[in-house]
């Protein structure tokens, strides 16, 4: 436990993000997510980096695509309703092949909805969000260490991909302190990108940053090669946590906070003597289809269990071709499920089995 | 002998503009701001949404396309970056002053070390002709067939006399490309608001009142005529706000 | 072994401060911990709450459902929680603030005068440690020893005064007999 230090899990986004060698962060105010840009409000002016809270969160988007285009490392950071005033910005980032991290803390929606955690941005995430064809990478942290580990590594698959990626985090993981070791720090490369605007310096063609395409036949072609990388971030990149699975006969998918509290009933269900395991996808998209689909091999169902309505249900059903009966257990609108809830559901599961 | 040349800063690709349309004369003054200051190589630009969507095509210098109304957040981003680079963006009145007027007026008051020249033409072009924030009271438009109603679509936004309300843009200006006198005038301006940038003296903007022959319906003569009589009397020319001219003077 | 408390109150009374100084203290100890707020507009006044797992193994849910302690410092508290508390657990109750007692019979409770006692000594603000040192003296989920270290490393350098006031009003509570 030498290095570990206490942290709320904005913080350790923040404090990252800066170990990782982003200097340029750009936000709006919005709770649960605030002592991000309150941190980088902080930090940015004593390391030389630009901390600026933007008229508002689709100025602040654009700010980071500016900065994206010249080939450095940039974040925002928001919640739910922030993050769909980002849309219009992402889907440009993205259809210009631009590097960025963005976060999302989440809390209840639709509309204003509240301010407690939530998981209900999920569709938005993984599904598209704003407008076109385009991914985003999708990495849902459920610890303060992994806000701190992931912020570093979606960095690093921003660049490697060309592709905005997204934390998808909500108002617990956000607000909660946890012992964290925080990643070395690294130096901010300075590069030069053969697609970045820096200047010309008369030495080279102009670099052009874009999305405009107005030869249809040019702009399928985009889509086609963006996809052709999106298939081997698929092969590659899926990431998840199992637990308790080798010999399982029922699976518990969670994400995020409601892997943390389905830890707790899985681990209570097994007392009982359910044979019962989780499946925690780390990677939101690309989804750990593989994994279920080798699950569903040997497990009899899938218990899917989400701060919503049930969004992610839809990709476990997906994954595991309904060769298995797929159950939810649910909360809503900033409520969460307690282990004895997710306990109840996993025993129905197991066949109506009541203590 | 004079030799009339293509400034350096401009590429070969032919421009998409109208006949007559006043784009092309606004392109080659900054090219030639950006070449008589030396600054191509570490010139950035940002391009609208709107008839100059495609400006990317015809600058020489790196240049970024923005989302509709957001180069000034663009250029922020980049002018943050690259500090020492030369960063400017190139909007319309609808993308100025309609859908981008936070990131304008915000750009303005953080005093933003970037140059903005901003196409007065009072309609928008790239769309087909309809009613823009700076279209004049009663003139006719696509979306405002019958005059714009100011008890309806309210007043034109005065870009200019706007900004210059604000403590922190450094220098705000009107000009106008509709006569030889002003061309000359607004080729100086435009250099002065790159000048400053290059001096670090912050936000400048060039308001250019131009012409849409095409969506005005008129002969590219006519236009100019109307840019003379309708607009400039409504959009009178001058220097608006310049920090360090009033230091100067108090100093003198 | 894992400890789950749940410490609530109204805002302004130190609630996630005394959180604060439960979570530090079990990372001195090394232990696995986790601290969670209750947030949202009322900063003074609301209601305010604080969840603090301490365990030898990693934590599953940072959420207390069913506190093994539970620290009460206003009666609406002690009605919403009360019912919550594990069976055997043990619940303190600032009995200043708090008129009446806790009904259960399957667990144990503490009354503190905590808030009386913090004005008498001069620290009006910490009732919240008081009860803390009360807390300690009556369960073993951490230490007494090292509370030092604990309340330096919460209080912040700027108000180095506030040191010895804490470490006071923690004692007073560790030292307090009813």
């Amino acid at each position: 436990m030498g290095n570990k230090v206490l942290m709320k899990g904005n913080e350790a986004i923040a404090e990252s993000a800066i170990r990782a060698g982003c200097r340029h962060y750009f936000g709006y105010p919005i709770t649960p997510q605030t002592e991000v840009a309150a941190y980088m409000a902080k930090r940015m002016p004593k390391i030389g980096g630009t901390f600026l809270q933007a008229e508002s969160e689709i100025a602040a988007i654009n700010m980071v695509y500016g900065v994206a285009a010249t080939g450095r490392r940039v974040m925002t950071s928001s919640s739910s309703p922030g993050i769909s005033l980002k849309q219009e910005g992402i889907s440009y980032i993205a259809g210009s092949d631009l590097p960025c991290l963005i976060v999302n803390v989440q809390r209840g929606g639709p509309g204003l909805g509240g301010i407690q955690p939530s998981q209900s941005d999920y569709f938005q995430a993984t599904k598209g969000g704003g407008h076109g064809d385009y991914r985003l990478i999708v990495l849902a942290p459920s610890s303060v260490q992994e806000m701190a580990d992931m912020t570093a590594l979606a960095f690093d698959l921003a660049d490697k991909y060309l592709m905005p990626v997204m934390l998808l985090a909500d108002g617990t993981i956000g607000q909660m302190m946890e012992p964290v070791e925080l990643p070395e720090a690294r130096e901010p490369q300075f590069t030069e990108k053969d697609w970045a605007v820096t200047g010309t310096k008369m030495r080279r063609a102009h670099h052009i940053v874009n999305s405009l395409y107005l030869v249809p036949e040019e702009l399928e072609k985009k889509n086609f090669e963006r996809f052709e990388r999106y298939a081997r971030i698929e092969r590659e990149e899926a990431r998840f946590e199992s637990f308790m699975m080798e010999d399982a006969e029922y699976c518990v998918v969670a994400f995020g906070i409601a892997a943390r509290v389905s830890k707790n009933a899985v681990t209570a269900a097994r007392r009982e003597g359910l044979k019962v395991g989780m499946i925690r996808p780390v990677t939101l998209w690309p989804f750990p289809s593989a994994a279920l689909a080798e699950a569903a091999k040997t497990v009899k169902g899938f218990l899917s269990v989400e701060l919503s309505m049930g969004q992610m249900i839809e990709d476990v059903k997906l994954a595991v071709s309904c060769s298995r009966p797929v159950s939810l257990c649910r909360r809503a609108g900033g409520m969460i499920p307690s282990p004895d809830e997710v306990l109840t559901k996993i025993r129905e599961m197991a066949g109506g089995y009541e203590r | 002998m004079t030799v009339f040349e293509k400034p350096k800063s401009l590429t070969d690709a032919e421009f998409h503009y109208c006949p007559g349309c006043t784009h092309g004369i606004i392109h080659r003054l900054v090219a030639e701001a950006i070449d008589a200051l030396g600054i191509e190589g570490r010139a950035i630009g940002v391009a609208p949404v709107g008839c100059a969507v495609m400006a990317y095509n015809y600058f020489a210098c790196d240049m970024v396309e923005a989302a509709h109304g957001r180069a000034p957040a663009v250029a922020t981003g980049i002018k943050r970056s690259l500090p020492e680079n030369i960063v400017f963006t190139y909007q319309g009145d609808g993308d100025l002053a309609s859908i981008g007027m936070a990131e304008t007026v915000h750009a303005a008051t953080r005093n933003e070390n970037i140059t903005v020249i901003f196409v007065n033409n009072a309609i928008y072009g790239m769309t087909g002709g309809q009613m823009a924030p700076t279209s004049l009271p009663g003139q006719v438009t696509q979306t405002s067939p019958y005059g714009r109603d100011v008890s309806v679509a309210g007043y034109p936004v005065k870009v200019a006399e706007l900004l210059s309300s604000l403590d922190g843009p450094e220098f705000i200006a009107r000009v106008a490309v509709n006569n030889v006198k002003n061309v000359r005038n607004a080729k100086k301006i435009i250099e002065k608001a790159f000048q400053n940038q290059i001096e670090g003296k912050g936000f400048s903007l060039v308001e250019v009142v131009s012409s849409c022959p095409t969506n005005w319906g008129m002969t590219p003569d006519n236009a100019l005529k109307w840019v003379e009589e309708k607009m400039i009397p409504y959009y009178p020319l001058g220097v608006f706000k310049d920090r360090s001219a009033g230091k100067e003077e108090d100093k003198a | 072994m894992t400890t789950q408390i749940l410490i609530a109150g109204f805002g302004g009374q130190g609630i996630l401060f005394a959180g604060k100084f439960l979570a530090n203290k079990g990372l001195l100890e090394g232990r696995q911990l986790s601290w969670l707020p209750s947030y949202g507009p009322e900063m003074r006044g609301g209601t305010a709450n604080c969840s603090v797992v301490l365990s030898d193994e990693p934590i599953g849910s940072p959420i207390v459902n069913k506190p093994d302690v539970l620290i009460v410092m206003n009666l609406p508290s002690l009605d919403k929680y009360e019912k919550a508390v594990a069976p055997g657990g043990s619940v303190f109750v600032d009995s200043t603030l708090i008129e009446r007692r806790v009904a259960r019979g399957d667990v144990k409770a503490f009354y503190i005068p905590a808030t009386k006692l913090a004005q008498q000594n001069g620290i009006p603000t910490l009732a919240n440690m008081i009860l803390l040192g009360k807390v300690m003296r009556e369960s073993s989920f951490v230490s007494y020893e090292g509370i030092e270290d604990a309340v330096r490393s919460i209080v912040s350098a700027k108000h180095a005064d506030l040191y010895d006031v804490n470490l006071k009003a923690i004692r007073l509570g560790y030292e307090y007999e009813a």
